[in-house]
């Protein structure tokens, strides 16, 4: 047998498994989306945009906070693991910034309804800090639980790939930047980030494109109006049954996802120019 | 940024033992958002009864780990349940990976770069919506709400570790131990099996760890496909918390907290640096 036809019968199986269980049921969401109760048309989408525009906004709004301050901090983080002087303090934050990025979304649903609960942990510490009274606390489950779950879960996975391509960028160009005197923030903006620039948009639309399916977060922090468009989507299934509408908020979610991956890719167009 | 401009301040020198204030601050408040959350949760599976306004809890015990463990607990039911589901999935995506590993890694292929790309897509695109669709298929052919299904559903999104992380492996192993062995007269599965395989061993059994840990965790899928005939430790995590039992919900939590920590410390010892170096190549 001719070698490339051994070589495609070999990964045949697990492309078929790609191919049967994720694209095709992927095309069904975006057809069944068109589908009405006579043949096809946009009913599903008056419908979504009706109930759930919203919810769509709101989503946006999370998910693009989210990803801009994961962005913030993966790039402090690499920064300081990159040009920090004191070699203890750079090993202690490299041991301690990991270990929220194994944990699963659902794991990370559940502590943090609990640690910004009224009754939670950090409410505790605050008022045995004596920064505020008893009185004053409130719970952080709605917006700011999710935007906190978000960025606590995805910002080790973006500062890991960002600290390892700075580690990888020249040091005679940071030694010389330091030599003429540039402090280590402007090293950081004016050198460091652009040359990781690419890593850092990758990573940040791969986890916006997460973000966008989680279903246990919004569902654990926040269920009440407005919520994201995944919980949107299980209630649809769930209540009703309706897979129109839900297939049209699915692809919404995916026209979403579609503009990070569009901002993405011109961004990298425009660095190849 | 705060961790930054704590460090700049530190330029001064002699004073050096000072800085450790800032620095200590910082890394302290990190410290704190980060065990902070998991010290909650660790609270709560010995919380026997906890309500505001009391910091911690009236009283501490054991008595839900009892509950969870009782053989016959449907915690029990849903732990096994998502041992199995795991197990298969590792196995399923194995028997699929290393086949197709090897072929991208050794073989000539047309479209190689494209069909690495496509073992990608499942985690490219938000994947709520093909569940919501894979289980109206499954429903139609009698998988859903069947381990099998479940597994099937695990398996496509296991599958980019799987053969990314075959294929660096695979690629890692040198050639020229492979042609020794075909030239003392080994047949090319014979070369395979007792030399390539074992020397691409350890990079496997880190995609099978990976693959594990994502089946285990996964939720969105479990509870389109699997819900409510399989039940699985993520599902009973998610009705307990739902119905208010934050015990049971913080045990099965930390149940699933433990293997992925421990994942997390040990992972660098299976994946060495030139099996992932060559991941994605």
């Amino acid at each position: 047998m001719p070698l490339p036809l051994l070589g495609l019968l070999l990964v045949l199986p697990a492309l078929a498994v790609i191919v049967l269980l994720f694209v095709v049921p992927l095309a069904a969401s975006v057809v069944g989306a068109f589908v009405v109760a006579d043949g096809f048309g946009l009913g599903n989408f008056v419908k979504t945009f009706a109930l759930y525009t919203p919810d769509i906004v709101f989503t946006v709004l999370i998910v693009s906070l989210s990803t801009a301050l994961i962005g913030a901090f993966a790039i402090a983080i690499g920064g300081y693991l990159t040009l920090g002087e004191n070699p203890r303090a750079v090993a202690i934050l490299r041991w301690l910034y990991r270990w929220p990025m194994f944990i699963p979304f659902i794991v990370v649903g559940q502590v943090l309804r609990t640690f910004l609960a009224r009754n939670g942990l950090m409410n505790n510490v605050l008022i045995g800090a004596g920064l505020i009274t008893p009185l004053d606390a409130t719970s952080f489950l709605d917006w700011r639980g999710i935007v906190i779950a978000f960025v606590w879960k995805q910002t080790p996975f973006v500062a890991l790939l960002v600290a390892g391509a700075m580690a990888s960028v020249d040091r005679g160009t940071l030694e010389a930047a330091r030599n003429l005197g540039a402090s280590r923030a402007r090293i950081l903006i004016e050198i460091l980030v652009p040359q990781v620039a690419t890593t850092l948009m990758v990573s940040l639309v791969l986890s916006f494109v997460t973000m966008m399916s989680v279903l246990s977060v919004p569902l654990m922090i926040n269920a009440q109006s407005p919520t994201m468009i995944t919980a949107d989507i299980a209630f649809r299934i769930n209540a009703y049954g309706d897979y129109g509408v839900a297939n049209a908020l699915g692809l919404v979610s995916l026209a979403i996802s579609a503009c990070a991956a569009i901002v993405y890719l011109r961004h990298s167009v425009r660095e190849r120019a | 940024m705060t961790l930054l401009a704590s460090s700049l301040l530190r330029r001064s020198g002699p004073t050096l033992d000072l800085w450790w204030i800032p620095r200590g601050l910082v890394l302290g408040l990190l410290a704190f958002v980060i065990f902070g959350p998991l010290a909650n949760l660790v609270l709560w599976t010995v919380a026997e009864r906890w309500y505001f306004p009391h910091a911690l809890p009236i009283d501490y015990g054991f008595s839900y780990w009892a509950r969870v463990f009782a053989p016959r607990g449907n915690a029990m039911e849903s732990l096994g349940n998502s041992l199995l589901v795991a197990s298969l999935t590792v196995l399923v995506s194995l028997a699929l990976a290393i086949p197709a590993g090897y072929a991208l890694a050794r073989l000539k292929l047309p479209c190689r770069a494209l069909i690495l790309i496509a073992f990608l897509v499942p985690q490219a695109f938000p994947n709520l919506p093909v569940y919501v669709n894979v289980a109206r298929l499954f429903y139609q052919i009698g998988l859903n709400g069947t381990v099998a299904g479940v597994v099937l559903v695990h398996v496509t999104h296991g599958l980019v570790f799987a053969v990314w992380i075959a294929t660096a492996a695979f690629a890692a192993v040198d050639r020229e131990l492979e042609q020794a062995a075909r030239s003392i007269g080994a047949g090319a599965l014979r070369a395979f099996l007792d030399v390539t395989l074992p020397l691409a061993a350890p990079g496997l059994l880190a995609s099978a760890i990976f693959v594990f840990l994502e089946s285990l965790d996964e939720f969105t899928g479990s509870y389109f496909v699997g819900a409510p005939d399989v039940n699985m430790l993520p599902l009973l995590l998610y009705s307990a918390g739902a119905g208010g039992n934050y015990q049971i919900a913080s045990i099965s939590a930390l149940l699933l907290l433990v293997p992925s920590i421990g994942f997390m410390l040990v992972v660098e010892r299976f994946l060495k640096s030139d099996v992932l170096a060559k991941v994605g190549q």
